[in-house]
């Protein structure tokens, strides 16, 4: 390999070398490295079938395992014609989306452990940019995950109605790029992967279970009432829910029953306001995560 | 082209109580392959850290490409190609993956991109590879890589710390038949770490630093040229006998290293045939070696690299802690 490496004949390329004049620093810049950051995500993740299917397994457990079982006791609750797995449909839909955001962000940990970290740290890029597309990637990769639990929704007799999915699709978005920056935030902090994968396991179940996402959010004991007003989650899945239920043949007064909304101190709070809530607390978090990652080195 | 591409003053890097760098300063002329040789822990790895804008100098100043490294981060970055002693590649992308990656990181103009990726790529030696996912790679494709993606954006310097560590012996060497050819390749100056003497030759000058402090900087000729003396080994039906007599007779001291009555002798080959003659123990085998780097270390630093790093050992523990708690 050497010698032919050296070869007088081959030499004549040396000349040829391209100069390559590497552009100031600047916003295309800046874009162009969200856009590979995200591409990157996208990547590893249609190489990674078995997380793909694993992250799926446990909404599919709860919407037919938990939701026909629960939904036999539950469903004397139900005014007729209601189906309990279209009731946690929506809760299903951000659980699916909960795990993949999560665990996107839980590459981070991986990347700085193997290294990779450090060659995207180390480039002449700013770290925004960086951390921006992490989010964008995971945000994208975990709202994947949400469609294919969409295209059960005849299951759960949810109809397929493309004003509705487009509706769902762009709430799932929104959550999991929240998901992803605070998970993302965490990230900065925690450098070990075992310690990082307990608190979001810690964490993800609390979300989870205080968000309404298994009963309705009205009539409830006071403490639960302030808990499930103080969940990310809570202020998706009550839209996504209300979206579902409006498409559904079902008289009005059913609707406000089983989708009644977010209530503060019961005043309603506007769809817009809910998801504002949720999209301003991905800034914050992503704002936090962008800082964290400029202070460290 | 006179101008200096690596400018380093009075450097100093202070970890809590621990001082890693303690006042260092050279320069490093374009096109120059300069080499930084000391053991473990004795302040190489911060040294290129401060130069990499990976660390900031608690005191003095460095200039890299013409650039601060501390008030011109980005610039400096820019300008210079990183290989560490850990991998930094993703090994669920392809070659090619980690190579466009990094090409939109740095800003690499994508209508050159295909030419100069196979351009770098063929260098190395991994082009017909660079379908693969790295995880199938071995430790030295993987540090080809490595190189290869560290010289992409055309940088003016390309920093390699410690680019043979964990590799095995042949594949050592074979990284090395690839450095020296990209020497003739790209215009590029390399600034490399090692605590291997024998890599230290491949340099065109070296420093040798030794806790924190550079001893010696030089040529390697010049250096092995400074200590003079070959080393001569001999093993003979009596050594403990032929010691005596290497003193009485000779005035030479010596000593037993590996097995072999070990003494430093100006012109050992002509030495030799006197050996033969006067010597009254029977000798079973010579052996004259010229001066190494590691006689050279050990004249500077009155120890062998081997010996610094059982040291360097503990003030590695005393930074570590130092650091810890500084956090």
């Amino acid at each position: 390999m050497a010698t032919q490496l050296t070869d007088p004949y081959r030499s004549d390329q040396i000349t040829e070398r391209i100069r390559v004049a590497v552009p100031d620093k600047g916003l295309r810049q800046d874009l162009r490295a969200v856009n590979i950051v995200w591409r990157r995500e996208l990547i590893r993740f249609r190489s990674d079938r078995l997380r793909a299917i694993t992250s799926l397994v446990q909404p599919v457990l709860f919407l037919f395992v938990l939701g026909t079982g629960l939904g036999a006791l539950a469903g004397r609750g139900l005014p007729s014609g209601v189906d309990f797995k279209t009731f946690i449909y929506p809760g299903v839909l951000a659980m699916s989306v909960l795990f993949t955001a999560i665990f996107s962000a839980a590459s981070i940990v991986w990347d700085r452990e193997f290294g990779f970290l450090r060659e995207m740290l180390v480039a002449p890029v700013s770290r925004s940019a960086i951390v921006i597309g992490k989010c964008l990637g995971g945000a994208t990769v975990a709202t994947f995950q949400g469609i294919v639990i969409l295209a059960l929704a005849g299951f759960a007799h949810v109809p397929y109605d493309l004003g509705l999915f487009l509706t769902v699709i762009g709430e799932l978005l929104l959550l999991s790029f929240t998901l992803t920056a605070f998970g993302v935030m965490m990230a900065a902090r925690i450098k070990q992967i075992q310690a990082f994968m307990a608190l979001t396991q810690m964490l993800v179940m609390p979300l989870f279970f205080l968000s309404g996402a298994l009963y309705p959010l009205n009539g409830l004991p006071a403490w639960l009432t302030v808990l499930t007003r103080l969940d990310p989650l809570t202020y998706i899945v009550s839209p996504m829910r209300h979206a579902v239920f409006s498409h559904l043949n079902v008289p009005p007064q059913v609707v406000s029953k089983l989708a009644p909304g977010v209530t503060w101190n019961g005043w309603p709070v506007p769809v817009g306001l809910s998801l504002g809530i949720v999209a301003v607390m991905g800034a914050v978090m992503l704002g936090i995560a962008i800082a964290e990652f400029q202070r460290s080195e | 082209m006179t101008e200096p591409v690596i400018v380093v003053s009075d450097l100093v890097k202070r970890y809590g109580e621990v001082e890693a760098v303690r006042g260092i300063g050279f320069e490093v002329q374009p096109g120059e392959t300069f080499g930084f040789l000391g053991p473990n822990g004795a302040g190489k790895s911060t040294t290129i850290k401060i130069l990499c804008t990976l660390a900031d100098p608690t005191k003095g100043a460095a200039r890299v490409a013409g650039y601060d490294v501390v008030k011109q981060r980005d610039i400096v970055r820019r300008n210079i190609g990183l290989v560490f002693q850990d991998t930094t590649l993703d090994s669920y992308l392809t070659g090619e993956q980690n190579l466009r990656f990094h090409a939109d990181l740095y800003g690499v103009p994508r209508a050159q991109l295909q030419q100069r990726m196979r351009q770098v790529l063929e260098m190395v030696g991994l082009w017909d590879r660079r379908q693969a996912e790295v995880a199938t790679y071995s430790g030295g494709m993987k540090r080809r890589l490595e190189i290869a993606r560290g010289l992409l954006h055309a940088p003016r310097v390309l920093f390699l710390d410690e680019p043979t560590v964990g590799l095995d012996p042949q594949t050592r060497s074979s990284i090395w038949e690839y450095i020296n050819d990209l020497k003739q390749r790209e215009d590029i100056t390399i600034f490399l770490t090692t605590h291997y003497m024998d890599e230290a030759e491949n340099c065109d000058r070296i420093a040798i630093i030794d806790h924190g402090k550079i001893v010696a900087i030089d040529t390697p000729e010049n250096l092995k040229a400074s200590v003079g003396k070959d080393r001569v080994q001999i093993t003979t039906t009596n050594d403990s006998a032929a010691m005596k007599e290497l003193k009485e007779t000779f005035g030479l001291e010596s000593a037993v290293h590996e097995g072999m009555v070990t003494f430093n002798v100006e012109e050992g080959e002509q030495f030799v045939p006197r050996l033969f003659a006067e010597l009254q123990q029977q000798i079973r085998s010579v052996s004259v070696a010229r001066p190494s780097l590691d006689d050279v270390f050990m004249s500077y630093t009155g120890k062998t690299i081997r010996d610094a790093e059982a040291t360097a050992g503990d003030r590695n523990r005393a930074h570590i802690m130092a650091f810890r708690r500084g956090r």
